[in-house]
Formats: C-alpha cells, structure tokens, sequence
C-alpha cells in the first residue's frame, strides 16, 4: 500500500519534559490512524509537529517518500484541541471566511451538508453547542478541501449523543479516500474510526496495530471488576492481575470460572462484581498499570 | 492576497459593528465629553489661570494704583504669571486658550479673548485684585481681535484626537492579543494567510470603523455647537489619518507577542494616560517644565492634536504643518515595521 506520511524516531524534549521520546510509525493513504493515550501523552505534540506548527527535536517526516513542502501544507486540514471561533460572526461567515483564504476551495453547500451545519447557519459562534462547535470547527479543516486531516481530540467534553454524530461525520471522510489522523483519550472512538490504533503514554508508543489485532492479541480475556473494593492485599499472593481502578478492583484473567472459584473461596463479596469482556481501555491498564482517563 | 485582506477586513468590520458596547462606546464618549464640558463652562470653574505679562521696561514708572492692583492679583492663588517679551506672541496665545489674560503693567493696559470663559473669569480676578484701593480700576481692558476661537473650538479637535486615539490602540491591541490567548490566531497560521495580511487587514479595518464613526461625531458637533473649520477638511483628513495609522501601529508593536490581555491593557493604560494629558488634548502646557515640554514630543497624539488645531482654528495648510506629518509618517513607518517584526501567532 502506498504510505503516504511516515514517521521516524520523532522527538520533541521541553525542559523536564520528554514531551515525545522516539516515536515511529506510518499512515497508508485513504486510512485512519489514531493516537489513543492520556492526557500528557504527547498526542497534541506529536500531530502539530507534522503539522509543521512545532518545530522537532530530532526525527524524520516523509510526506509520500520526501520532505514535506508547501504542496504538503496546503493539502492538509487542521482542526485543533482547544481554539476558539472568531466572536461576533455567524456560522456561515466563519466558514466562508476560511474558505477564502484559500485557492483551492471545498464546496461551501457540500461542507454545509456534511458537517450538519444547515440549522445553525445564521448563527452567532458564541450561541452554538460544543458539539456544534466541533462540527463547525471540522467543516473549517475542511475548508481547503484537504488529502490529510489532523483531528485533535474532536470529541472530548461532548455528550454521547454529539459524539456518536461527529464520528459519522469522520466516517464520510474516510469514506471520501482522505487519510485521518486522530488523537483521543476514548477507547471506543479509536476503535470504531481507526484503521490503525497506536497507544501512547510518557511520549512512547506502546503498542500499535489494528483495533482487532490489538484486541485479538492483548485482550482475549475478560475483566472482573469489584465495586467499591478497595482491599487489594487480599488479593497480592493471587496468580491474576490486578489493578486498582476508579470503579474499585479489576481483575484480568483468562479462566473466568476459575477465577471467580479462587474469589469464592477467599470469601470476597462478590455482590457487586461485574463480567465483561476486554476492550483498549484493559490494554493500556494491562501495559501501563493506569487507566487511560483520569 | 488582496482577496484574503478584504474577506479579514469585511469580517472584522463586522465583529465591530456587531459589538454594541464598543461601537456605541465610539460614538456616545466623544459627545458626552464634548456636552459636558460645554456645560461646564456655561457656568463656572475652578480651573487654572494662565496669565501672560507683557514687560515693557523702556516705559515710564507705573502709575501707583495700577501697580497696587497688578501686585493684588500677582498674591491670589491659581493664577499662573508668565513673562512674555514680545506682545504679539502673548495676544497669540490668548487667542488660543494657552493664556488666559495678557497684562501690561507698565502700561495698564490688559487684553482678554470674549469667547474664552477662562478669560472672563480671570479679567474678573483682576478687577476683584482692585476692588481694594482708592480709585476705579486702573487698567484699560482690549480684546483680542480678529477671529477669536472659542474654547469648544479649541477643545474639539483635542476630544476627537483622543477618541481616536484610545479607539485605535485598544480597538486593535486587545482584539490580537485575545485572537491569540484563545488561539484563534494559531488557527489563521495554519491557512495560507501571512502575517502581514492579517496584520494589514486589521489596519485597514480600524481606520475604517474610526474614520466613519468620528465623521459621524464631527458632524454632529460640528452643527450643535456651530464650530468651524477655518482650513480644508482634505487637510484635516490627512493628519487624522496618518495620527490613526500611528497610534494604530503602536497597537500591534504592544500586540505582536503577549497572549495577556492583562499585560496589554498595563501597558497601553500607560501609553495613553500621560498621552492624555501631556498631549495638550485638555489645557495648555504653555509654561511647563522644559522637560515635559520635551517629553511631549515624543508622543503622536501631540502632533495629531496640534496639527488638527492649526487647520481647524488657524486655517493652516499642510505646508504649515509639515513637521507634524512628517514625525506621524515616520512614527507609523517604524511601529509598523517593528510590529510585524515582532509579531507572532501563537503564544510563547
Ligand atoms: N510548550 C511546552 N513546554 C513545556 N512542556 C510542554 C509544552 N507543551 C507540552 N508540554 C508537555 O508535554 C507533554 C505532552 O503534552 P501534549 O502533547 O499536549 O499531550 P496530550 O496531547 O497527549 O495530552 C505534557 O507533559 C505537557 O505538559
Ligand atoms: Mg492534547
């Protein structure tokens, strides 16, 4: 498949900080990859670097096999974590206004249509919701009618409802053949949008691969999670994982049958005990000991 | 590019229009100063007197009761005495509200301007200074002659200058700084326009919105108070416009880095206060200490203001004021230059 940005040994050091430290990967063209890791990963870092808006410590940025130039920085879109609209212009005006600074434009109508923007056009920005803020900050990256966009935690602090519809919004794009490139602290948006899902944490990626390999490999067995237990020294001399969560305890363990027996048998309450399966957000407690959000 | 300056100037223009409080605040302060004063000044004040002597020593002695009347008002307090030794140059600064009364008083004569309440007030002081010795008053009164100007025609173009000016630096300092603090500023850099597109775009834009807001003052007062413009308003119009374009450009050098909007309202708080007030916008510093003279100087409100004044009260061309445009020229060449120098999109 054709690579249309790779990624080698990025660095990017602050003072104290190893903001990102070696991170390396590659993006098929038309593909969604994201970037799930908690706040202070070096998500934001990591996209603004190869959006060309920091400046690396060290490391390499291919853009289809060659450094990027200014037909890279006009093919892409950017949509950033925390901007603001400009105040005093309606919907309609601001994306208008986007659009024009560029040559190469997206149909106004088709971004109206897309990004859901129809009702709220005539809108003051101050008056919209969040969710109708990300969706017009979304329509904005798309202004120039870009090959790439960069989407930086475009759901965070949104009601469910607003998220779900933001990602059938992505789920067009992609459909349209442009490259994705998404950062989140939400197990589940990384899963159902990416192609590729690289976890990060400390500046590191720690795993990276399809959302169904990762599970497939890492997350083939299934979590007991004890509410409100917060004994842990119960459990130390047990052969299982455990980790302590915001919930309570969570156990992971292969052998669910078994595992609850060994429970039993240790007379732990097992009342508020919840089963599931794993999902991303047992892989990174599994591979970091934290939680993903916190 | 000249299509991204004009889609940013439509667009800012209408964020202005659209902000009531600022757009009313443009129009409403410079009137309401202007009434206040007018008002002020029907009645009375307890404000400064500012009064010229004339000395004329190859003149015989002074005539007793004179003198007697002359050291009266020399010991009442709030009267300023400032020596001139040419009575052209003194008549001059009555006619323009720098002084308030000339004296002579080797001669007994005095001279008061009939439009300048200042003037009455202080001819009223030296009659008082009299009222004491034996004999009626022993000074001669003159009036200044030729067109007098009359105070709220000395006063207004001073008003006008200072709207702009407070118009132009915060109008355009506090919008940049809160495009950045809130990183609308790093979303423009990552569009293909450049920074002196924007920087250009905002210019353009404030000079517009206070070009037509002051217009719209300027007329208003201009009827109710029935002041005139003795020189052509195209001259008028070009020192304002350079005065807007410096001050402006003062803006975004004060603009080109902070994303505080505390530290910008600092700084231009202190930029505009002693510009307020050593700019001659509200009384003369005729007689001041050399160095706030000097210090004067240095400020492009004081040539606005000046330069305003010589064509609106004296009917002065703008080859009568060159030295005004020039120093706004070259003020508004550097701040620009060292605005966009400085200027960054996003925070440090
Ligand atoms: N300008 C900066 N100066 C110093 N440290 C920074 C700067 N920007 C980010 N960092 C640090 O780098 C780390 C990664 O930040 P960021 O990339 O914003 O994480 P994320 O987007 O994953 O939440 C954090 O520890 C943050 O404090
Ligand atoms: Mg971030």
């Amino acid at each position: 498949m054709d690579k249309i940005l790779e990624i080698i040994d990025l660095k990017k050091h602050y003072p104290g900080v190893k903001a990102v430290d070696g991170v390396t990967f590659s993006i098929e063209k038309g593909t969604c990859f994201g970037l799930l890791g908690p706040n202070g990963a070096g998500k934001t870092t990591s996209i603004e670097i190869i959006e060309g808006i920091k400046k690396p410590t060290s490391g390499t940025i291919l853009y289809k096999g060659r450094k990027p130039e200014s037909a890279f920085y006009s093919s892409i879109g950017i949509q950033f974590q925390n901007t603001e609209l400009p105040q005093f212009l309606t919907v309609k005006e601001t994306l208008d206004l986007f659009r024009k600074f560029y040559h190469h434009k997206a149909d106004l109508d088709y971004l109206i249509e897309l990004c859901q923007l129809d009702d709220i056009l005539k809108r003051d920005n101050r008056k919209i919701s969040g969710g109708q803020k990300q969706r017009l900050l979304l329509a904005m990256a798309l202004a120039n009618d870009p090959e790439i966009i960069f989407l930086d935690e475009p759901t965070t602090g949104l009601d469910p409802q607003a998220r779900r519809h933001l990602w059938e919004i992505v789920q067009k794009i992609k459909s349209e053949k442009k490259t994705v490139i998404l950062t989140t602290h939400y197990m589940d948006e990384a899963q159902i949008l990416s192609d590729t899902v690289a976890i990060m944490d400390h500046g590191k990626i720690i795993a990276m691969d399809s959302p169904q390999k990762l599970l497939k490999e890492y997350c083939s067995m299934s979590s007991i999670v004890l509410r409100d237990f917060y004994d842990r020294d119960l459990l130390t001399d047990s052969e299982y994982e455990v980790f302590e969560t915001e919930e309570g305890v969570e156990i992971q363990t292969s052998d669910i049958n078994k595992c609850l027996q060994y429970l039993i048998e240790r007379k732990i309450d097992l009342s508020g005990a919840t089963i599931r399966s794993q999902n991303l957000e047992d892989l990174f407690l599994y591979l970091t000991g934290s939680q993903l959000r916190s | 590019m000249f299509n991204r300056i004009w889609v940013l100037f439509i667009a800012r223009n209408k964020e202005f229009y659209r902000d009531r409080s600022s757009f009313l605040w443009n129009i409403i302060f410079p009137m309401f100063i202007i009434i206040g004063f007018s008002f002020m000044f029907s009645s009375n004040d307890n404000a400064q007197y500012k009064a010229a002597v004339f000395h004329k020593y190859d003149n015989k002695p002074v005539m007793t009761e004179i003198r007697d009347q002359y050291i009266g008002l020399k010991s009442t307090k709030f009267i300023e005495f400032i020596d001139y030794q040419n009575l052209d140059a003194a008549l001059e600064k009555l006619n323009h509200h720098r002084v308030d009364i000339v004296i002579a008083p080797e001669t007994g004569v005095y001279w008061v301007n009939r439009t300048s309440p200042k003037s009455y007030m202080a001819e009223r002081l030296l009659i008082a200074a009299g009222a004491g010795s034996s004999d009626l008053n022993g000074f001669k009164k003159e009036t200044v002659n030729g067109s007098e100007v009359k105070y709220i025609e000395w006063l207004f173009p001073g008003i006008i200058a200072m709207n702009m000016m407070f118009s132009a630096l915060f109008g355009v300092g506090f919008v940049v700084v809160r495009y950045r603090k809130n990183g609308v500023l790093k979303r423009f850099a990552c569009t293909p326009l450049k920074p002196h597109e924007f920087l250009i775009a905002q210019i353009i834009s404030r000079l517009f919105v206070i070009l037509s807001t002051t217009i719209f003052v300027f007329i208003v007062i201009s009827l109710l108070f029935d002041i005139k413009c003795r020189g052509s308003y195209l001259s008028l119009l070009t020192v304002f416009v350079l005065g807007v374009f410096s001050i402006i450009s003062m803006g975004l050098v004060i603009a080109s880095r902070t994303s505080s909007e505390e530290f910008a309202n600092g700084i231009m708080n202190l930029i505009t206060w002693p510009m307020m007030f050593l700019s001659e916008v509200w009384f003369s510093l005729e007689g001041s200490n050399d160095w706030i003279l000097y210090g004067t100087k240095l400020f492009p409100l004081t040539y606005v203001v000046d330069g305003m004044r010589k064509i609106m009260n004296d009917g002065a061309s703008l080859a009568d004021i060159k030295i005004n445009l020039i120093v706004l020229a070259a003020m508004s060449i550097v701040f620009t230059a060292v605005g966009s120098l400085l200027f960054n999109w996003s925070k440090e």
